[in-house]
């Protein structure tokens, strides 16, 4: 492979017209020289070498190779586990940990780390609950004596609690999330400290505003039900089911419209067999693709990448750094608003007590996709391939009959090999 | 000392740069000019203050008091990217270079191009096809090297072709001043000389270029003129016909005073 030469008639004639006092000797024999420059040599073709250096072109065929392997393998464990039930019961249980692995993964490229996007998510839930169902916004009516600070105005305004509309609720709750996460990426980029003490410290912070907040109470699923049924939307979905009484209905799609609780609680004593793909599940592939995009084809998604890779490089090449950074905490914060409208359609309540292990399956989903968790390489794509390997996992194992102890045993371990994979192919290039 | 200077402006001009960190000054009354299709080498010791006034001519770093001259008329770099809007490109010691990215997003990085039409302005489409063959056709031009795959990441080049890109993405964007920090440290004698032999085509297309330089044979070879920089400003400014490579070091070392000049300190 030669990379590189140079016509060689023109050294001659640059050595000749060059200021011979001062050019040094041992140059002169420099037209004699060999003009294949830098021909990289290939005799290591050992079939190590090859594989290793089509998967770093291709990181997102770890994964990919690795979720097709465990598929199989629990296939021929257990049979149950290739039926349609069990696949889409991986779908759901991983729709959440997808989102944030997606906020995760945009962090990450830039060689950061969240710790409190679970947290976000959580308070962004409690805010959609508390405006859409339970308490409601206060907003001024009209004039009269009021109360501020625990003083008694005389003249103030009133106000009257109102029950928002479900899409302003939800709104409201990504704006939420959003200014969480710009709170992260200002103490970030302006106080110029490590994100795994800023998130953190915003974790702990942001876990003690949701319990005030919320009072430590939950929203009962039969009150959002009947107050916002638009929250549990995302829950819902297509159900491809296999009726037992083959008179009734053979095989079937139904496809459930808002609110419509009967793919909710499906009573699965009358079918074989039910798959349920939720909205939910649609969407982590809408936002993925998006992000995708984003990353590969904008100039953002480069300079994201950019300064993952190396901020001062990126910041001598013209990048404006803290600006690109604030930005990607405020994008990761509001997409941890926006799965808590997932959450809530995935669990069908919000509690201020749930999602307490998403942080974590968030960055391990990362990892085994491939992100390196030094910055600058991985893809979102993987991050999707990383939640589901660690759902087939988790289902794999208990369909098999492995106690759930075991099921974090295999997480924990799944983390360290995709680690350990990532170093062996970086040492590849040099 | 250079009297033949105030015919023609400098077209990068500082005055009295100073600049402090802590109680260490790296910058001390500075003075500097780079004169129009010159190529003007700088030389110094080791902490004498080069890299920061050359940051502060590429607006990484932030002169306290002083002054920038751009063609006469004072600038204020904020960040890098202020003095490459102006056509100052810097080609960094360090190559400022983000490896896991290709040769063309790296050479329009900060500075991506975007598709025409709804597809560019409403969803930010990089255009891609456009930056590769600008990438491949300017790797070309300077002769420095065949690229085979324009989309290749910069860490599978070698130090050498790295340097290329990063010289070839300051020869196509420097409109006005291109600065080489080092640019031959880390090459061969082969790739030193293909970097020497692209520095005299910059200038004979009329670029000005400022050349940071340990390397006396090289400097001597293609300065106009020479700077010599000591304790944090300008000590003099030599002809390089008129002095020899041991009379340069002398100087900036400290260990012999160039006439009509008076240290301080």
């Amino acid at each position: 492979m030669r990379l590189y030469g140079h016509p060689g008639g023109r050294l001659q004639e640059m050595t000749d017209t060059a200021p011979t006092k001062t050019i040094s000797d041992f140059e002169a024999t420099l037209n004699k020289a060999d003009t294949a420059v830098a021909s990289f040599e290939r005799d290591d073709k050992s079939f190590i070498h090859i594989l290793r250096n089509f998967l770093r072109r291709n990181p997102t065929m770890i994964p990919a190779l690795v979720l097709l392997l465990s598929v199989l393998i629990f296939g021929l464990i257990e049979s149950r586990f290739l039926g349609m039930g069990a696949l889409s019961t991986v779908l759901k249980q991983v729709t959440v940990t997808g989102f944030i692995a997606l906020a995760q993964t945009l962090i990450i490229l830039t060689a950061g780390i969240d710790l409190s996007v679970g947290a976000i998510l959580v308070v962004s839930s409690l805010v959609m609950g508390s405006t859409a169902v339970t308490t409601g916004v206060p907003l001024p009516v009209g004039f009269g004596p009021m109360e501020l600070f625990g003083l008694s105005l005389p003249v103030g305004l009133t106000f009257d609690r109102f029950i928002l509309p479900v899409p302003l609720a939800v709104a409201f709750g990504v704006f939420v999330g959003g200014v969480m996460g710009m709170i992260n990426g200002l103490l970030v980029v302006k106080a110029k400290l490590p994100p795994f003490i800023v998130t953190l410290g915003t974790l702990s912070v942001f876990e003690a505003l949701k319990l005030w907040y919320s009072a430590s109470e939950s929203v009962r699923n039969v009150d959002i039900a009947e107050k916002a049924p638009g929250l549990l939307w995302f829950g819902e979905g297509i159900a491809f089911a296999k009726s037992k009484d083959p008179e009734v209905i053979d095989t079937g799609v139904v496809i459930t419209g808002f609110g419509d609780p009967r793919i909710y609680f499906m009573d699965t004593t009358e079918f074989l067999g039910v798959a349920q793909l939720s909205w939910g599940v649609f969407m982590l592939i809408i936002l993925a693709a998006v992000l995708w995009y984003v990353l590969n084809h904008t100039a953002w998604g480069r300079h994201v990448h950019a300064i993952g890779d190396d901020p001062d490089a990126a910041m001598l090449s013209g990048i404006r750094v803290g600006r690109t950074l604030i930005s990607v905490y405020t994008v990761a914060g509001l997409i941890c608003g926006f799965a808590a409208w997932i959450a809530i359609g995935r669990v069908g309540s919000i509690s201020p007590i749930a999602f307490a292990d998403v942080n974590l399956a968030s960055i391990t989903a990362v990892v085994i996709g491939g992100t390196s968790l030094f910055g600058g390489r991985g893809s979102i794509i993987g991050s999707v391939l990383g939640a589901i390997i660690v759902g087939v996992f988790i289902t794999g194992l208990s369909l098999a009959g492995v106690d759930d102890y075991w099921q974090k045993f295999a997480a924990g371990c799944l983390v360290i090999i995709a680690v350990a994979l990532d170093q062996w192919l970086r040492r590849a290039s040099q | 000392m250079s009297a033949e200077v105030n015919a023609v402006q400098p077209i990068l001009q500082t005055k009295g740069l100073m600049k402090r960190y802590g109680t260490v000054v790296a910058m001390s009354g500075c003075d500097f000019e780079l004169m129009p299709g010159e190529i003007l080498a700088v030389i110094g010791d080791n902490g004498a203050g080069k890299s920061t006034m050359i940051k502060a001519l590429s607006g990484a770093v932030i002169p306290d008091h002083g002054e920038i001259l751009l063609d006469g008329k004072p600038v204020h770099f904020r960040s890098p990217d202020d003095a490459r809007a102006l056509g100052i490109e810097t080609v960094y010691q360090n190559l400022a270079m983000s490896p896991a990215l290709s040769i063309a997003d790296n050479m329009f990085l900060g500075r991506e191009l975007r598709v025409p039409g709804i597809l560019g302005s409403v969803f930010r489409k990089m255009d891609r096809t456009r930056m590769e063959k600008f990438a491949r056709d300017k790797l070309s031009e300077l002769g420095l090297m065949t690229i085979q795959d324009i989309t290749q990441p910069v860490e599978t080049l070698s130090g050498g072709q790295r340097q290329g890109v990063a010289v070839a993405r300051a020869a196509a964007f420097g409109s006005k001043v291109v600065i080489l920090d080092e640019p031959t440290a880390a090459l061969g004698v082969k790739e030193s000389r293909l970097v020497l032999e692209l520095i005299r085509d910059l200038r004979a297309r009329g670029i000005p270029i400022i050349l940071i330089s340990h390397n006396m044979p090289h400097v001597f070879e293609v300065a106009d003129r020479i700077h010599i920089h000591r304790l944090g400003r300008r000590l003099c400014v030599i002809n390089p016909k008129d002095y020899t490579m041991s009379d340069a070091v002398a100087f900036m070392t400290g260990a012999k005073l160039p006439e009509g000049v008076t240290e301080a300190a």
